[in-house]
């Protein structure tokens, strides 16, 4: 007996028909309404802002080699870290899984067509594509060494191109809250009937969370960049020391918008592990409702933690020991998280395969990124710390250790319903090692020579440290080629890959109900709500060679298995 | 077997809003759902604007906790009147603004055009009685702190550009006043090109904008001219106490604060108002597309979210400025 062909159509391997074969003009991409197609857009354009932004990473660590140098000069060594991180952070890290994985998942999750603005939408990609440009206009025409942060006074002397990378940054800041503000509205307003707050994926919750600190942050750094561009070109005096302003009260700004961003950066990366883990380990989440509150506790505590970054600025005693504290309970919601991700694999069915893989490396990468914030976040132990290589390797094992491992595994958990082919899984946990090895060989010893004194941001070195940074050298190259290898296996996919149904994996969230890719509308068919952890729900369909919402499979005998082995191996 | 329920195909999910009867973007289910997103939409949205404007309000406390001398003295060199008169106009568009969103909701598209029209001239006039302020500042000298250079003992500016001299406008004034003018003109030709093609929608658009910049010039005259009364009258009243040091040219009031200090309050003022100006004109631009919409009668009492939205803004960039005005014209 073979299943119903209109079946098939709907959950099968949809060939013909999907949002990406509607139309294959590149105006309709460039125009697109889609959520889907804006997803795919920023998947591609963060991509690229990663691979830039990773060779300037590559250029420095060469460049650190040896103590005396290798081929840059110190003010070139100056541009290179501030490239890497200014393109790094805004251009890739912050919209990376929001953005991409965000814009592509959400509205299928809540069984919706599109987002609640699409125009919007797209708006914001666009907004990501000038301000992009604008940082590499800043970077050709006169490049930049201010770091990042955009340090007031040096940001207001330096002759580097700080006018440009800063509305760049103010560009992307919009584009960040345009799409914080569409999804805090969809998940409001476009959930289907009877899917209640707490019955949805907890993907949703993190991007929720997300999403109010985009848009309560991000006009902050707006204003503040923009006194900073006033400041610059017309000295009014509001940072500038020379003119009576003050220089920390731009740390201040700053911060107020950056240390949420650190956390814009991160939540959506643990909304992704909490459906990798609960969907590999083919069990129902553990603590559901923990891990969501935990998501708002920590998008909350993101906003009264920013002054740890001044302990040395030469803020009041008493403010430092009030933010120390504050920081410090930043702790207790990421640990909620991590322990109720370690119960939900206890007993659990798991499946090694390379989402999965990648969600163990961010459990173990985060695990030692957020206790290393501890050390930092403790007064004393700030001050030996404060601005050395212990502070550069926390926060590269959060940012890099958590949010890209996790971009990565989610890709690779969505790419066969993107794209409706299967990646090669044994070259994927390759990939998956590779990025995982040369992450420790490159960030490990970092933590050692920040703890020994290493200053950061510093371009010649003394040689008792060479030892580490040659370590970390070698470790980065080791990372630069896992990331290449774990795109290549993608891109493989979605040209050679064995063809899936809609649902390989057998997960129980909406976006797995659409056959693979999904068609332009995401569902032709009425939605059957589920639990997102009920994994129940879903059986294994053989002649689709994919999971099937049961309502929808045929009958079955008493002996037919519930749960085969997941596909992908 | 089951049976399984599939949905109608909805079209190319293209947003073809501009028709009549199908306001309903395809990704909604009901007016209603489309309605309150819009609604939760705009109002977060208002909360990123006034978050916008903290950062220079808590700047603003920051110099005003430090130097309260320095905000004490500098306000008295604004115009309360001015200021005052900005108020109330901004305050009377916010009504009108209020009216016309009923109006949409009513489906009276006829007088919510015109209502929105009123909004837009009381937005021009407001910039330029804005304009006619900064240009008498910019005359004294008085800039952000960098360039601050007043000297009560110096004199006006005098206007250096022929056109300003025959107007007896200052340079500065005349400078701001070009954009306004090539809009003016540019929107008359438009209208009358239109007009004569007998697109009587898209004309109707260039008219409300030509009649829109008209409040331009209208608050600008106005402005001006309580200027130069202001400014006469402040010259014979120095001549009476003064003698000769002031004689003829009243220039400001008398302060203590040393000059290099002063600029900071005038670094904000330009900031929080340069900021404020911006958010008027994106708002002029707004209402434009709205009467253009209500011209075409696209309101119903089923769908009236667009005027209901900008509306909104609209009252935020009214709120702001009554914030502004006490905070920096009232001091004293």
């Amino acid at each position: 007996m073979t299943t119903d062909p209109q079946v098939a159509k709907l959950f099968g391997h949809a060939d013909d028909h999907n949002y990406l074969t509607v139309d294959r003009s590149i105006k309709s991409w460039l125009f697109t309404l889609d959520h889907k197609r804006i997803g795919i857009m920023y998947l591609v354009g963060v991509t690229a802002a990663l691979f830039l932004a990773g060779v300037f990473a590559l250029v420095l660590r060469s460049e650190l080699f040896t103590p005396t140098g290798l081929f840059l000069t110190e003010a070139q060594y100056n541009q290179m870290f501030t490239l890497h991180g200014a393109i790094m952070v805004f251009s890739f890290i912050i919209p990376s899984i929001p953005a991409a994985l965000g814009n592509f998942v959400l509205p299928m999750m809540l069984g919706a067509k599109d987002v609640a603005f699409p125009r919007l939408n797209l708006c914001s990609f666009y907004l990501w594509v000038f301000g992009t440009g604008f940082l590499l206009v800043a970077m050709v025409t006169h490049s930049l060494d201010t770091g990042w942060t955009f340090y007031t006074p040096y940001s207001i002397r330096t002759s580097t191109g700080v006018v440009w990378a800063t509305m760049g940054a103010f560009v992307l800041g919009f584009s960040s809250i345009f799409t914080g503000m569409n999804f805090l509205v969809t998940i409001n307003t476009m959930r289907p009937a009877g899917m209640t707050w707490f019955k949805m994926p907890l993907f949703l919750w993190a991007l929720y969370s997300t999403a109010i600190m985009q848009i309560l942050a991000t006009p902050v750094l707006g204003i503040t960049l923009l006194l900073l561009i006033a400041e610059r070109t017309m000295h009014i005096g509001i940072f500038d020391p020379a003119y009576g302003g003050d220089p920390v009260l731009f740390q201040h700004f700053f911060w107020f918008y950056s240390h949420p961003a650190v956390y814009i950066m991160i939540l959506p990366a643990m909304g992704v592990i909490s459906e990798l883990i609960s969907v590999y380990s083919h069990k129902k989440i553990f603590g559901y409702s923990f891990i969501a509150f935990s998501s708002v506790a920590i998008a909350l505590i993101s906003f009264l933690v920013w002054g740890h970054h001044m302990f040395t600025s030469g803020q009041s005693g008493l403010v430092a020991v009030i933010f120390s504290a504050i920081t410090f309970t930043v702790a207790i919601p990421s640990a909620v998280k991590v322990f109720n991700w370690l119960a939900t694999m206890y007993k659990g069915s798991i499946h090694l395969v390379t989402p999965m893989c990648y969600a163990l490396s961010f459990l173990f990468l985060f695990g030692i990124g957020g206790l290393t914030g501890l050390f930092l976040s403790t007064l004393s132990v700030d001050i030996h710390l404060h601005d050395t290589y212990f502070v550069v390797a926390h926060f590269h094992f959060v940012m890099v250790g958590g949010t890209l491992t996790a971009l990565l595994g989610g890709v690779y958990h969505w790419w066969p319903k993107m794209f409706g082919r299967m990646y090669n899984d044994f070259w994927g946990r390759v990939g998956c090692f590779l990025v995982f090895a040369g992450f420790n060989v490159t960030f490990f010893p970092q933590f050692v020579m920040g703890a020994r004194g290493m200053p950061r941001r510093y371009a010649r070195y003394d040689p008792e440290f060479e030892v580490f940074h040659q370590m970390s050298t070698v470790g980065a190259f080791i990372l630069g080629f896992g990331i290449l290898l774990a795109f290549g296996v993608l891109v493989h996919a979605v040209f050679r890959g064995k063809k899936v149904g809609g649902n390989p994996f057998g997960a129980a969230s909406l976006e797995w109900q659409s056959s693979s890719p999904p068609s332009h509308h995401n569902f032709d068919h009425k939605i059957i709500l589920n639990d997102p952890y009920d994994f129940s729900a879903y059986v294994w369909d053989e002649d689709l060679h994919t999971y099937i919402h049961r309502d929808f499979a045929k009958p079955r005998t008493p002996a037919d298995p519930e749960t085969v082995p997941s596909a992908g191996n | 077997m089951t049976t399984v329920e599939t949905t109608a195909d909805h079209g190319d999910g293209h947003h073809d809003d501009h028709h009549h009867g199908e306001f309903i973007a395809h990704h909604f289910d009901s007016a209603e759902q489309q309605f309150d997103s819009g609604k939760l939409g705009i109002w977060v949205f208002l909360v990123t604007e006034v978050l916008f404007f903290s950062g220079l309000f808590v700047a603003y406390t920051l110099y005003r906790y430090h130097h309260p001398e320095i905000f004490v003295d500098a306000s008295e060199f604004l115009d309360k009147v001015l200021g005052g008169i900005n108020t109330v106009v901004l305050l009377f568009s916010s009504l009108t603004m209020a009216w016309a969103v009923r109006c949409a909701m009513l489906g009276q598209n006829r007088t919510c055009s015109r209502l929105i029209l009123v909004t837009m001239v009381c937005a021009a006039m407001f910039l330029g009685i804005k304009a006619v302020e900064y240009s008498h500042k910019w005359d004294l000298n008085i800039w952000v702190i960098s360039k601050y250079n007043y000297d009560s003992a110096a004199p006006h500016a005098e206007p250096a550009l022929g056109l300003s001299q025959m107007l007896g406008i200052s340079d500065y004034l005349l400078v701001l006043s070009i954009p306004p003018a090539i809009l003016l003109i540019g929107f008359l030709i438009c209208y009358v090109i239109f007009r004569s093609r007998q697109q009587t929608r898209v004309a109707g658009l260039f008219a409300a904008l030509t009649i829109m910049m008209g409040g331009y010039f209208l608050g600008a005259a106005g402005g001006k001219i309580y200027q130069d009364f202001q400014d006469a009258s402040h010259a014979s009243h120095a001549g009476e106490h003064h003698g000769e040091e002031h004689a003829g040219n009243y220039v400001g009031p008398d302060i203590n604060t040393s000059p290099q200090d002063i600029g900071i309050f005038f670094s904000i003022y330009y900031c929080m108002t340069g900021l404020h100006a911006f958010h008027v004109i994106g708002g002029m631009i707004a209402l434009s597309w709205l009467y253009y919409r209500s011209l075409c009668g696209h309101w119903r009492s089923d769908y009236f979210g667009p005027v209901d939205y900008v509306g909104l803004y609209w009252h935020l960039v009214d709120l702001v400025w009554i914030f502004l005005f006490p905070l920096l014209y009232l001091i004293n």
